[in-house]
């Protein structure tokens, strides 16, 4: 079983959460990148055996959005933090 | 190099090898690489064997390596429910998977290897009136495609499948189904073998163990690959790895529209003759048939997120097992013997990409999402056919590589570009 561990909420089940996707992917400004700039962001992936970043929902929980690390070889959890804090540190 | 008669499988050689007890030869050679080929394949699952086997046996091009690096039918060949069937409705798919059952239907015969088809039908359940009109839908595309279907009402599918749950307590109830007589399964790992098998014998060298490590480019052209057992030059170079392709395809400098997700498969302890179809189950993703030993195979959906582990998650378990026991109850207390993973790729559209890439020279077949093993022969013929001539097949260019490019998505289930949830 994945076990996330929650900033807020402690070790839970992956079941608790939903998955977001692929966390490096950043979407062009609005207006802006060229039409192979929006391909890439919609529909290409690095898609890495490794470690990769993702996005979580704790939906089942205190409904944060998380920035999850983890080795898609092994499924260790490498890192977790709420993504606003991340995303605000951009 | 053709191989004496003696070697060919039929009732004569089966009553002299008993008279003479004398054995068997192998059924491939263990070949060593050698410096350089026509066409090098990397990976050795069921759609490399037949992109070999059919370039040498329908091209004449049998200067052709397979690298395979674990062993013939160990990856996904050997990991998915063996289902075969070819009810789509959307243009480029229906065509598609038609021309491969037609292909099943008779390639015990044209590999002297007996894959055990056993087109015993498959079932699509409707639990609502919406979504037997859907069902209807599909059905008039194949119909007008000339594959043939039949919808089933409820009374016909309580005479076809009289063990489902028509109880009015039913948790899904059951208004009717879509039939495709044709469909059915085959045994998975004679299809490698005797693919296998039958390239081996125009010629074809199936190196296994052997882990490409990289690609050789001359001028920004592939020109070879470097693997663990050395370095082998090859006329033209083609991916077919399913489950790392994105791990290959990065050696060459590529991205691909690919994630790759974990998908199990399960198979109970044995019971008597039960289930005598495919049945797929309409409220999930669940399908179900009975092996000839009597084991009960299923599966359902992916896992949820990407992964490369192999390893199912628990929840998924239950999840398959509820959906089996809401569709047949008397299953319930029947024990689970196996259950593995596979390692899908899954795209954008739920559709597959076959044909050249950006990179000159290298050819690309990924992105089977759940229907690679249907569309094994059907994807060795027309890959064959891209490598020998330099250019798409017809029935494949509509899985083209830049197509989200142009809007051409082939979007199946209508779910979206979320590769999680096709």
């Amino acid at each position: 079983m994945l076990i996330i561990p929650c900033p807020d909420c402690g070790a839970r089940d992956y079941t608790e959460f939903r998955y977001g996707g692929d966390a490096n992917r950043s979407r062009p400004a609005h207006g802006g990148g060229s039409r192979e700039d929006w391909h890439d962001h919609v529909f290409v992936f690095d898609n890495p055996k490794g470690p990769h970043r993702e996005y979580w929902q704790h939906v089942l929980g205190c409904r944060e959005w998380l920035l999850v690390e983890r080795d898609t070889a092994s499924n260790t959890v490498i890192a977790v933090h709420r993504a606003r804090d991340r995303e605000m540190a951009r | 190099m053709l191989r004496p008669m003696s070697d060919s499988y039929s009732a004569l050689a089966l009553a002299r090898h008993a008279i003479t007890r004398s054995p068997w030869p192998a059924a491939w050679r263990k070949a060593e690489p050698r410096k350089g080929y026509d066409v090098v394949i990397v990976g050795g699952g069921g759609h490399g064997l037949a992109t070999a086997y059919y370039l040498a046996a329908n091209h004449g091009i049998r200067n052709v390596a397979v690298l395979e690096r674990g062993y013939v039918g160990s990856g996904n060949v050997g990991r998915n429910t063996t289902l075969v069937r070819s009810n789509y409705q959307t243009d480029g798919n229906t065509q598609f998977f038609e021309f491969s059952l037609k292909l099943w239907e008779g390639l015990s015969h044209a590999l002297n290897y007996n894959v055990m088809l056993s087109q015993r039908g498959q079932v699509v359940l409707a639990h609502g009136p919406g979504q037997l009109d859907s069902l209807a839908r599909k059905g008039n595309t194949m119909l007008l495609n000339g594959i043939e279907a039949e919808l089933l009402d409820r009374a016909q599918l309580m005479r076809l499948l009289p063990y489902l749950d028509y109880s009015p307590r039913a948790r899904f109830p059951l208004y009717g189904g879509l039939l495709q007589r044709r469909a059915g399964t085959v045994r998975h790992d004679a299809v490698a073998w005797g693919y296998a098998r039958a390239a081996d014998r125009l010629g074809v060298d199936i190196i296994e163990n052997c882990d490409v490590t990289g690609f050789v480019t001359e001028g920004g052209r592939v020109t070879g690959v470097r693997t663990s057992r050395g370095e082998i030059s090859a006329g033209r170079t083609a991916i077919s790895v399913a489950g790392h392709s994105s791990e290959v395809a990065r050696l060459a400098g590529l991205r691909l529209p690919v994630e790759s997700h974990l998908l199990q498969a399960f198979v109970t302890e044995p019971v008597k003759p039960l289930v005598d179809h495919v049945i797929s189950f309409g409220a999930e993703l669940f399908y179900i048939s009975q092996s000839d030993r009597g084991g009960l195979v299923f599966g359902g959906h992916i896992d949820g997120f990407n992964s490369y582990t192999q390893r199912g998650q628990f929840p998924k378990v239950q999840t398959v097992a509820e959906c089996a026991v809401a569709l047949m109850p008397a299953i319930s207390r029947l024990r689970i013997l196996r259950h593995w993973g596979g390692i899908q790729d899954m795209t954008p559209d739920g559709s597959p990409f076959i044909g050249r890439t950006p990179v000159d020279n290298l050819y690309l077949n990924a992105g089977w999402c759940y229907q690679g093993f249907k569309a094994t022969p059907a994807t060795g013929w027309c890959f064959a056919h891209t490598l020998a001539q330099g250019e798409e097949h017809p029935l494949i260019r509509c899985f083209s590589l830049d197509r989200f490019h142009h809007g051409d998505g082939l979007d199946e289930y209508g779910l979206g570009n979320w590769t999680w949830k096709q």
